[in-house]
């Protein structure tokens, strides 16, 4: 923690957690997404689903749908904005078992077919903890350069892909793996120091095994 | 984060003869991989955002209750009218007090100072100061320096969320480091800093966090002001070279304590004190039917 976790982020009003740690979820959605959002079904659960509606939770988690940060001055205008852009939008209150106070979870299709489901955390002082993709389990905050895998559960992928990093001189800060079942379908988690170029992306989505490759460039909180 | 106490801060600005600011840039630089240069660069967009809010404030904005907007406009008025007790310079903090906490609350735009809630502490005495006593903005962009140093402390130490240790955590510590910082424009010694924090802290310990329907508006808005005044009373009383009994690592430990100790109901769930009174509990009412 340095001084700029206690004074900052600048912010639109009128909460860290429910306003600002939302524009982040829906921001960090949007990237993984990696397409333009058409259609967005949304699920608040705790105190999002309380006073979310108060807060803002609602126009902050689909401004960051359209890319905004927490900073834009247009988040309140986003319900607008989305409906010229074309996305198309829908809330619900939900109970997610175990989960933080303030969660959501966002089912996303994309402009170009693809489609992606998040749940994530406000975790406080707009912090996030992006808790599951697709249903996997997983823990990442998206405040250092991640590197997001969808493998198959087969044995060599790992190394591929943290040896592809190796051969670029790109160090691996933390990893973390998941999977659904045995043999089945699965995640790898890679923060990397530094940032991972487009060229790499491309080549680790063609090696075996790789079903699909997500970067996510640290966004500063 | 290499500071856990201000006394440790203390120590290292007797050792090396260095400054309360020095002492936590040092720190900061160290942090960050970033320079002197690039890290003030960083704090000054803080200052002008904080700045640009205060300029941007509309008076005819609602939030979302209705319950708030408007009486910054207020405030500002009163002021003219020339009928007050207090000076110009205290006039003006609780009208920028506000107008910041309006604004967050109205979803304009701010900075978290250490939390939305809190915005308005800071900011309102900064614009005080340098509009009443022409203090420059590089003296200001230092001095927050200064407080956040104070608040990183806190938050190591303690907490600076509602949800975790109660209001006395978050306009509590927002207070401390606000006057940490004026006590280090008027050049204050590391030990006057120091007092500052702790006589605010110990003003404010056992507030408890009771938002009105769960929403950052009643009664966070005015405790913004509250908090302000607390900070520029404790700065003047350090000032004068008064003394905190209790030292302050010792305070903000105990403020740990108290919150540790509070029950939940005040601690932003919206069930206890202001929030469960039978105006705040038909305010909440009103609002779910809408
Ligand atoms: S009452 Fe709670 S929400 Fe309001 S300012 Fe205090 S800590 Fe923040």
């Amino acid at each position: 923690m340095n001084v700029f976790d206690i004074l900052g982020p600048v912010m639109v009003g009128p909460s860290s957690s429910h306003t600002a740690g939302a524009v982040r979820i829906g921001y960090v959605t949007r990237v993984m997404l990696a397409e333009e959002p058409v259609r967005a079904e949304i699920c608040l659960h705790g105190s999002f689903a309380a006073t979310g509606k108060g807060h803002g939770t609602d126009t902050a988690i689909i401004a960051g749908l359209l890319g905004m940060k927490p900073s834009d001055m247009n988040v309140p205008r986003s319900f607008e904005i989305a409906r010229e852009k074309g996305l198309d939008f829908h809330f619900e209150n939900m109970v997610v078992k175990d989960a933080h106070p303030n969660t959501a979870v966002i089912n996303v299709e994309g402009d170009g077919g693809r489609s992606i489901r998040i749940q994530a955390s406000s975790i406080g002082g707009g912090r996030i903890m992006v808790n599951r993709i697709d249903g996997i389990e997983v823990n990442f905050t998206g405040e250092s350069n991640t590197l997001i895998v969808h493998n198959t559960d087969m044995p060599g992928n790992v190394s591929r892909i943290t040896s592809l990093l190796a051969e670029k001189k790109i160090n691996i800060a933390t990893m973390q793996l998941y999977r659904h079942e045995k043999g089945g379908f699965a995640v790898m988690i890679l923060e990397t120091d530094q940032d991972v170029p487009q060229e790499i992306i491309e080549e680790a989505q063609v090696l075996e095994g790789i079903i699909k490759v997500t970067y996510l460039q640290a966004v500063e909180v | 984060m290499a500071y856990n106490s201000i006394s440790e801060i203390i120590e290292i600005c007797k050792e090396d003869g260095i400054s309360f600011y020095e002492a936590v840039m040092r720190d900061t630089c160290k942090d960050t991989g970033h320079s002197e240069e690039e890290n003030m660069t960083r704090m000054s967009e803080m200052w002008r955002v904080m700045c640009e809010a205060s300029v941007g404030y509309d008076a005819d904005l609602k939030s979302r209750s209705g319950l708030v907007g408007g009486s910054g406009r207020q405030m500002e008025a009163y002021m003219k009218s020339g009928g007050s007790y207090c000076g110009e310079f205290i006039l003006t903090v609780m009208a920028e007090a506000l107008k910041m906490g309006e604004s967050n609350a109205c979803m304009k735009r701010i900075v978290a100072a250490p939390t939305a809630g809190s915005c308005g502490v800071m900011p309102s005495v900064y614009i005080a100061v340098k509009k009443n006593h022409g203090f420059s903005d590089e003296a200001i962009v230092k001095s927050m320096f200064v407080a956040a140093g104070v608040g990183q402390v806190i938050a190591a130490r303690a907490f600076i969320a509602g949800a975790t240790g109660g209001c006395q955590a978050e306009i509590g510590t927002a207070a401390a480091m606000t006057a940490a910082g004026l006590v280090a424009l008027k050049d204050g010694t590391p030990e006057q800093i120091a007092n500052a924090v702790a006589m605010t802290l110990k003003g404010m310990l056992g507030l408890v966090c009771d938002p009105v329907a769960g929403l950052v508006e009643v009664p966070c808005v005015k405790r913004n002001v509250t908090g302000a005044a607390n900070a520029v009373v404790c700065a003047e009383m350090a000032l004068a070279g008064i003394d905190s009994a209790i030292p302050v690592d010792q305070v903000i430990d105990a403020m740990r304590e108290v919150g540790d100790n509070m029950p939940s109901i005040y601690k932003e769930t919206a069930c206890g004190g202001c929030a469960n009174t039978p105006r705040g509990l038909e305010v909440a009412r009103m609002l779910e039917k809408s």
